[in-house]
């Protein structure tokens, strides 16, 4: 039999259904994975009792004939979500010890559709961050080795890369991942797995604490096309609770997923041909435009003339928007409370927020102050939200003639950890080619498309309309058949 | 035009208010949760997630808040705008969970509009006067610290935050203490008439900023401090009076106003500075992304329309053309809980003129008496009204008809009941009054003489000594008519 824990999400759901083995089997054959995969820090908590309990369920279910779309898989919760008794920091010193009373939307809905959760997933501080290495419960790794015979540590990505780590090394099947800049394409490009952000309003916010509220969207990750579309599935919905939620019924992507092409137009954005770009990224590009020709679809050139305007628009708004999130956390309620003796409130507030975030999240914090501040409230916030419109214009305006684009997801392969870290505006520059899609509210996927000349794993990511995630899955599909990706990473820790 | 004056020393100063009141929706849930919102609770019970900013919570309109304000803004013919927006405004404090506070800066739900104070020659009011009303938003209340509780530290009770507030911002149209406490009481009449704000000032649930500047008549407006959270028509008015008195002083002993928040001590009657304009908070106001722009629809606009009650202006106009006083019609106006008294015992079928005389002096007398609300009164309209259809087709006098309405005070009884009882049928028996009139008459020689001498001020002398002769029981005009023969 095939190990447990190299099946697919829907392997294991139909293989469960099939009864070709326990969800109990394979609860455990993942809790051991994660048991064994300490080197990698991608959990902050591990929950094997939870998904021991819901595999004892899908068990029972499958005797009783009561099956739910996916009993008997487990699966990596990013710690961003709030989970019901479980633990949940953001990675943040702040709300280290917070464990809510409540579930968040998407992964209650999680819980009902029959998973099991593994642990929660470490993720840079805040989701903050394209390396995990704001954490403060130290950065995740990668799995991925470089093929130059050093052994230097990578950065798995952020900012959910306790997820894209987690299911690369084959600790779960899926995850849970939040982008609000990229932070789920990036990390599966760096990890050689799957993620779809979907159209902004598709997941409920409810319960995921919150970075920049405009732009946060969950999504899932996995190792396949077809799982993020089973996933994705059970994620999305309407929620009364979310102001921003999409009140449209969730389509049936999996039995809609198709890689015939013909009849598409693809687009090509021309702004994304970056000056000095590594040439493996190139290669890739073209090489992925060979495959969605192959599978059918028409190839044209296009326009996105403001894209230069997102990567600085993105930074005045997610921070601005962080600025005043981050703001509850403060030390009355809940979290972590710094009392000097005979501190007043004030000084509880700076020692609390001092000693509870770490440098990046503060970085932030400082220039969405700034940004809104009088005075420069209209030349920052009010002319980055002008930015953000023209983006979304193009966006519109390319989608006349194209149904997808296609462009890489990331500048370059996984860096090393601590490469980047001096500097953060390097680190910023790694969403370039995220951004633009989550300024724009629209639905966009990784999908590992080659291995550089380093042997690590590179992304294509596919950008879609609105609400058209399966115009995203479909194309995303065609590249996975074709790409043959079948690279994964030595076990060595 | 208000003739108040400050009387200074280099002259006669105006002074210019401007109120922004903060009134709270009356609804059974807060603006953006589920939470409940009673007043008096224990602290900390009517809190939900939300309330208390628990991460990844959101905040979702609740829709009555916003249909109360609307209606709100109807009611003072105010333009109501169909798509308007919430925005942050950040600042830190123990009592504001969410580290800012979802309120509307920029594109305010309802923009202008007015209401009518209504002349008062006593006040200082010599005719009617619109007050314009800049705008109204909806906002979120903040908790409430409590000092009290334990020696070294403060407390935080959550019961208040996220409770709907309206900001009811007027233009800077009052000239004298007099108008703006008869634009509080007006717009508290209002917000009563609508139900959207109990107006209960003492229990905080109506509050109000009073900007205060003064001039020289016909001058630019001067410079103005605003003082916070007043809370009753009274303070208003002091605030004002003390405010604007010591501008005057300080601009005529060489100095200026600074532009500055203050706070009033009731207890010395006296203003002191909170915080001036340099240490005023950046608030860095921008548009909440959690919220989606709020878009009303026709079908909405029109419920909340048809909604609307008859409103006190349009009420008191009616009055007057029945032919009531205009003191009775502002007096019967002035507060929706009599209005509707008023107008289920004209509904009863009482007739108007009467009915407003019988109410503003007996039934107000003995709510009075009472220590009661016209809310609780012991009479229903339907009782008052037989009560009253019993003046009118003279089946007893007006006299009799107040000792019957004690009677029912004290029992309970219908009018017709106790009249049946007690035997207060007045006669118009001209036989038994022609009878105690000759008694009268003869009794009082001395009396007729003065009359027919032309002391003609007796005559009443003489009603009076037959009606009590009839126990009050005679029909006054038979008796009137049968005494001026008897005398002529």
């Amino acid at each position: 039999m095939t190990e447990l824990t190299n099946l697919t999400v829907a392997q294991i759901r139909d293989g469960h259904r099939a009864g070709d083995f326990s969800a109990i089997e394979v609860a455990e054959a993942f809790n051991a994975n994660v048991a064994g995969a300490k080197a990698l820090n991608a959990f902050i908590v591990e929950t094997p009792d939870h998904a021991l309990a819901a595999a004892k369920a899908a068990d029972a279910d499958r005797a009783a004939g009561t099956l739910k779309p996916l009993s008997g898989v487990p699966i990596g919760m990013k710690d961003l979500f709030c989970t019901n008794g479980v633990q949940t920091t953001a990675a943040s010193h702040m709300l280290e010890g917070f464990v809510p009373r409540y579930e968040s939307t998407v992964s209650q809905k999680l819980w009902d559709a029959g998973c099991g959760m593994l642990g929660k997933l470490n993720l840079d501080q805040f989701a903050m961050g394209s390396s995990n290495e704001t954490s403060y419960f130290g950065n995740v790794i990668s799995p991925w080795k470089r093929n130059d015979g050093g052994n230097a540590a990578l950065a798995p990505g952020g900012s959910s890369g306790g997820s894209s780590s987690a299911i690369a090394a084959r600790l779960c099947p899926a995850a849970t991942g939040t982008d609000t800049g990229g932070s789920i394409r990036q990390p599966a490009a760096f990890t050689g797995i799957s993620g779809i952000k979907p159209t902004y309003g598709r997941c409920s916010r409810w319960g995921i604490v919150a970075f920049a509220s405009s732009l946060d969207q969950a999504g899932p990750m996995a190792r396949d096309v077809k799982d993020c579309a089973i996933m994705l599935e059970n994620m999305a919905g309407f929620d009364p609770k979310d102001a921003t939620s999409l009140d449209m019924a969730v389509p049936n992507w999996e039995a809609a997923l198709s890689s015939d092409l013909k009849g598409k137009t693809v687009g090509i954005p021309k702004e994304y041909r970056l000056e000095g770009i590594d040439s493996d990224i190139d290669a890739m590009w073209d090489a992925g435009i060979a495959m969605l020709k192959d599978a059918g679809a028409e190839v044209v050139e296009i326009s996105l003339p403001h894209t230069k305007y997102a990567l600085p628009a993105y930074y005045i708004i997610a921070p601005a928007e962080a600025s005043s999130n981050l703001a509850r956390y403060d030390g009355v309620r809940y979290g972590l409370r710094d009392l000097p003796q005979g501190a007043g409130l004030q000084d509880m507030y700076a020692a609390t927020r001092a000693d509870g975030f770490g440098p990046e999240v503060k970085r932030r914090i400082m220039i969405g102050t700034y940004v809104l501040s009088a005075g420069f409230y209209d030349a920052y916030y009010t002319q980055a939200q002008k930015v953000r419109t023209l983006i979304a214009r193009d966006f519109e305006q390319a989608f006349a003639s194209c149904d997808v684009i296609l462009a890489p997801t990331a500048p370059s392969a996984a860096f090393g950890l601590g490469e980047k870290t001096a500097d953060p505006l390097a680190m910023y520059l790694n969403d370039v080619f995220a951004v633009p899609a989550s300024l724009a509210g629209l639905p966009a996927m990784s999908v590992p498309a080659a291995l550089n000349r380093e042997g690590l794993p590179l992304g294509l990511q596919i950008i879609g309309k609105a609400f058209d995630e399966q115009g995203v899955l479909n194309a995303g599909l065609a590249i996975e058949e074709r790409a043959g990706f079948t690279a994964r990473a030595e076990k060595w820790w | 035009m208000s003739d108040y004056r400050i009387k200074g020393e280099t002259g006669e100063w105006e002074v210019v208010i401007g109120l922004e009141v903060h009134a709270q929706v009356t609804s059974n849930a807060k603006l953006f949760s589920g939470a409940a919102t009673a007043f008096g609770a224990e602290p900390n019970t009517q809190v939900s997630l939300v309330d208390a900013a628990m991460p990844g919570m959101l905040p979702v309109p609740n829709r009555e808040c916003i249909r109360q304000a609307v209606r709100t803004g109807m009611a003072i013919e105010a333009e109501i705008n169909k798509w308007s927006r919430f925005d942050r405004k950040n600042y830190f404090y123990a009592d504001l969970p969410q580290g800012y506070q979802i309120s509307q800066l920029y594109h305010p739900l309802v923009g202008e509009g007015s209401l009518t104070i209504a002349a008062d020659e006593k006040a200082g009011i010599p005719s009617d006067k619109v007050i314009g009303i800049e705008r109204i938003h909806v906002e979120q209340d903040a908790g409430k610290l409590m000092h009290d509780q334990h020696p070294t530290m403060s407390y935080v009770d959550l019961n208040r935050s996220g409770v709907a507030l309206m900001e009811i911002v007027s233009r800077p149209d009052m000239r004298s203490p007099a108008e703006a406490g008869a634009y509080v009481r007006k717009l508290r009449s209002i917000l009563r008439y609508v139900g959207s704000c109990d107006g209960n000032m003492e229990e905080g649930s109506m509050r109000a900023d009073v900007n205060v500047s003064v001039r020289k008549p016909g001058d630019e407006f001067g410079t103005r401090t605003e003082t916070k959270n007043v809370n009753s028509v009274r303070f208003v008015m002091a605030v004002i009076e003390g405010e604007a008195k010591r501008q005057v002083e300080l601009i005529e002993s060489g100095g200026s106003v600074v532009q500055e928040t203050r706070l009033y001590d009731p207890d010395r009657n006296e203003t002191r500075s909170m915080r001036s304009k340099e240490d005023a908070h950046d608030y860095r106001y921008f548009p909440d992304p959690d919220l989606l722009p709020l878009i009303l629809d026709d079908a909405f606009l029109t419920e909340c329309r048809a909604s609307l009650p008859e409103l006190p202006d349009a009420k008191r106009a009616r009055y007057l053309a029945e032919g009531i006083s205009a003191y009775n019609a502002d007096v019967l106006t002035a507060e929706v809980e009599v209005a509707r008294w008023f107008d289920a015992l004209l509904e009863a079928g009482a007739k108007p003129v009467a009915a407003a005389n019988w109410v503003t002096s007996e039934l107000f007398g003995a709510l009075n008496r009472l220590g009661r609300d016209i809310s609780d009164s012991p009479v229903s309209p339907a009782q008052a009204a037989e009560l009253l259809g019993l003046v009118a087709d003279g089946t007893i006098s007006g006299t009799i008809a107040k000792a019957v309405f004690e009677k029912m005070l004290e029992s309970g009884d219908a009018a017709g009941v106790i009249v049946d009882r007690e035997g207060l049928k007045q006669t118009s028996d001209t036989g038994a009054i022609e009878a105690e009139i000759a008694k009268v008459l003869a009794a009082n020689g001395d009396k007729v003489a003065q009359y027919k001498g032309g002391k003609e001020a007796l005559f009443g002398f003489f009603v009076g000594q037959t009606m009590k002769a009839m126990q009050g029981k005679a029909n006054p005009q038979v008796v009137n008519e049968l005494l001026k023969k008897a005398l002529g």
